[in-house]
């Protein structure tokens, strides 16, 4: 059984400084029968370590097509995407796959747990990959659950968890291989309100405590204002790239709103 | 991935859909139960030859008139009017690797007893015939030297034709009628069973002097065949080659000619029974194949039902880190897994049908642990060639559409 650990595929080690994300004039296509859908049309942004960015747009203006070429499970059509300094065109399917595993956490819309599997292993799966020893997965594990808040739920199913919980898992999955990169494609789109506002929660603290690099999509206003930096996207292109003044802290708004029953 | 957790995950994919995967499994059960059994079967029935041909002594050699094949053409043997006393004779005479020969001529009548008949085989032969046989008495004396000589109206019963004609009388001193002729039954003989290489039911015989059989049934001066016993299992080799020399000089046959007779010894007896049976084996053990591929192919369509299902699974899979060599390990390990339980049952059943074969329907079984062992790796063959394809078709999904399948 081939391993991964003794040959690294990226000497990422060296590249501690470079900037986690770079994306230089990407264009993505999709062909459907005849017709060409142009998704994403000369996307540069460049996003430094401990930025945590909001990307907002309507439905349909490309903001999944660009995460999904973040988390290296697409390629562009044309340009350049530079993960820490590597060009990631340059890097084979299990390179790729390593990236995924060790270097990104993903976060989606439906959660995307494994089910009938509990929330402890659905968390331990990425260490798995990564290799890492049974004792080792399951205690990196734990502290991942108990950083999202769910160390008593470690033996629970997906469904025997609620929403926010479940997100809450993939979140705990997501970290659990340390990575420096988290990627959120709408995580809140299926919550509500208050178990939106817990999440972002969990985010803040992430990147300010951890000093992760966070990107998440949502197009709801009031979530992007938990974050630092927002772009927007319109017709697979960016509109505007700006601070967010008025920044939310998710502690505080959670204190504002009423308590429910988890 | 380590190998442990693999097997668990697979364990796990497998114990979900229960029945599903028992179905599944059920091909290579069946596979490697009807591969073990119907192997035991064929060595079983192999062993009982191997015994039948040597409780009749691996010495013994049989001499016929005739031939096996004259110029391409085989006939059968017996047909031809060279063989006759004075070679039997001669053998005894002759041939120092020999220790016992008897004359040996057949025909077949209807024997009378009172109101009952039975049509049999008549053996004509002299009293060495049993010595040579290994076939002893139940029951009254053998004819002797005197009775060939004067070609005397005796005859010694095989058990069949007791059983048929002396229901409850004791046969020995009794009258029957052979051709109208009647014969004072003297002996009877042991019983001796069935065999192949002697013809079905050795008991159903009546044996009596040769010269009797020649003089007063085929009035003939020939003989059909005669009886031989090597001085030992080693020496019938060295018989065969003196009975040759002995017969082709007194039939006056030089090299190019065939021979008027053959040696048949029953070490080449053993041989031919041993290839045929191990043909059969083999044939039997082909046709149980079948159902092991037809297994695989079991598992084959249910593995791909399974990819096509778990195709989100995959994708999640795949999103957080799994390569194409994880996931097609993953699915060719539950092809695996699948086929080696089956395969595990199989070898249970495949035993338990072999220990009631012989207690249900009487035949013999020899279990083979060779047969045992390449059905095992049959099964984790079949498991990986029929696992490979699905597996590989599950590594080669794209994994945002994986994701996004529903
Ligand atoms: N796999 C695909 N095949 C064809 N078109 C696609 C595919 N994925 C996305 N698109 C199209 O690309 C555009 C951008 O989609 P997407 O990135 O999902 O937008 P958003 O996430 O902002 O709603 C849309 O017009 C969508 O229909
Ligand atoms: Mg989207």
């Amino acid at each position: 059984m081939a391993t991964m650990t003794s040959t690294p595929p990226v000497a990422f080690s060296e590249k501690e400084t470079a900037v986690p994300i770079r994306v230089e004039d990407v264009h993505k296509y999709y062909e459907l029968g005849d017709t060409r859908v142009h998704a994403l049309r000369g996307i540069s942004v460049e996003i430094a370590h401990g930025e945590f960015v909001a990307v907002m747009g309507a439905s349909g203006s490309g903001k999944s097509t660009f995460m999904n070429i973040l988390g290296c499970l697409d390629g562009p059509s044309s340009g350049k995407y530079l993960l820490e300094g590597t060009d990631v065109s340059l890097l084979n399917k299990r390179e790729l796959a390593a990236i995924r595993n060790r270097k990104i956490g993903f976060v989606f819309q439906g959660f995307n747990l494994l089910s009938r599997t509990t929330a402890l292993e659905n968390a331990e799966l990425p260490a798995i990959y990564a290799r890492i020893s049974e004792q080792e997965r399951i205690s990196r594990a734990k502290e991942a659950l108990a950083m999202v808040g769910l160390a008593d739920r470690a033996e629970h199913f997906p469904s025997q968890l609620s929403g926010g919980q479940q997100q809450r898992v993939a979140i705990a999955r997501a970290l659990v291989n340390r990575p420096a990169i988290l990627l959120a494609d709408e995580p809140t789109g299926n919550l509500d309100s208050r178990t939106s506002v817990e999440v972002m929660e969990i985010f803040q603290k992430l990147n300010e405590e951890r000093g992760l690099t966070i990107v998440l999509v949502t197009h709801e206003h009031d979530i992007a204002q938990f974050a630092k930096r927002s772009i927007v996207f319109r017709d697979g292109k960016i509109r505007k790239d700006e601070a967010i003044v008025n920044r939310q802290l998710a502690s505080e708004v959670l204190r504002t709103l009423p308590a429910l029953e988890d | 991935m380590e190998l442990m957790a693999t097997i668990r995950i697979a364990l796990r994919a497998i114990a979900r859909n229960k029945l599903r995967s028992c179905l599944t499994s059920l091909g290579i059960i069946i596979g490697v139960g009807a591969v073990i059994a119907m192997v035991a079967l064929g060595q079983g029935a192999q062993h009982q030859v191997q015994q039948q041909i040597a409780a009749m002594g691996s010495n013994v050699l049989f001499v016929g008139s005739g031939t096996m094949n004259r110029g391409g053409v085989r006939l059968g043997w017996g047909n031809t009017k060279t063989l006759v006393y004075d070679d039997v004779a001669a053998i005894r005479r002759e041939c120092p690797a020999v220790s016992m020969v008897a004359a040996g001529t057949g025909t077949s009548a209807q024997i009378v007893f009172g109101n009952d008949n039975w049509y049999t085989r008549i053996t004509g032969t002299e009293p060495e015939y049993l010595d040579i046989r290994a076939w002893p008495l139940d029951e009254g004396t053998n004819f002797t030297q005197d009775d060939v000589q004067t070609a005397a109206n005796v005859a010694v019963i095989g058990d069949t034709v007791r059983k048929n004609l002396f229901p409850a009388a004791d046969p020995v001193g009794q009258t029957v009628r052979i051709n109208s002729l009647p014969f004072r039954v003297i002996g009877v003989l042991s019983v001796k069973g069935s065999s192949v290489a002697m013809g079905n039911d050795q008991d159903d015989v009546i044996l009596m002097p040769y010269t009797t059989v020649q003089k007063k049934m085929n009035g003939t001066q020939w003989l059909a065949y005669a009886m031989v016993s090597a001085q030992s299992k080693e020496a019938s080799f060295a018989a065969q080659g003196q009975i040759e020399g002995v017969l082709r000089d007194r039939h006056r046959i030089r090299q190019p000619q065939d021979d008027d007779f053959f040696v048949r010894n029953m070490a080449d007896v053993a041989d031919l029974y041993d290839q045929q049976t191990t043909v059969m084996t083999l044939l039997l053990a082909s046709i149980a194949s079948v159902s092991l591929i037809v297994g695989g192919i079991g598992i084959m369509n249910i593995m791909l039902v399974s990819v096509t299902e778990r195709t989100r699974e995959i994708g999640i899979r795949m999103a957080i880190g799994a390569t194409e060599d994880d996931v097609q390990r993953q699915f060719l390990t539950e092809a695996v897994v699948l086929s080696v339980m089956g395969g595990a049952i199989g070898i249970v059943s495949g035993l338990a049908l072999s220990f009631l074969i012989p207690r249900v329907l009487g035949w013999p079984v020899s279990i083979s642990t060779t047969a045992i062992l390449i059905a095992v790796l049959f099964s984790i063959a079949v498991g990986v060639f029929f696992g490979y394809y699905p597996a590989r078709k599950a590594a080669r999904l794209n994994p945002i559409e994986a994701l996004r399948y529903e």
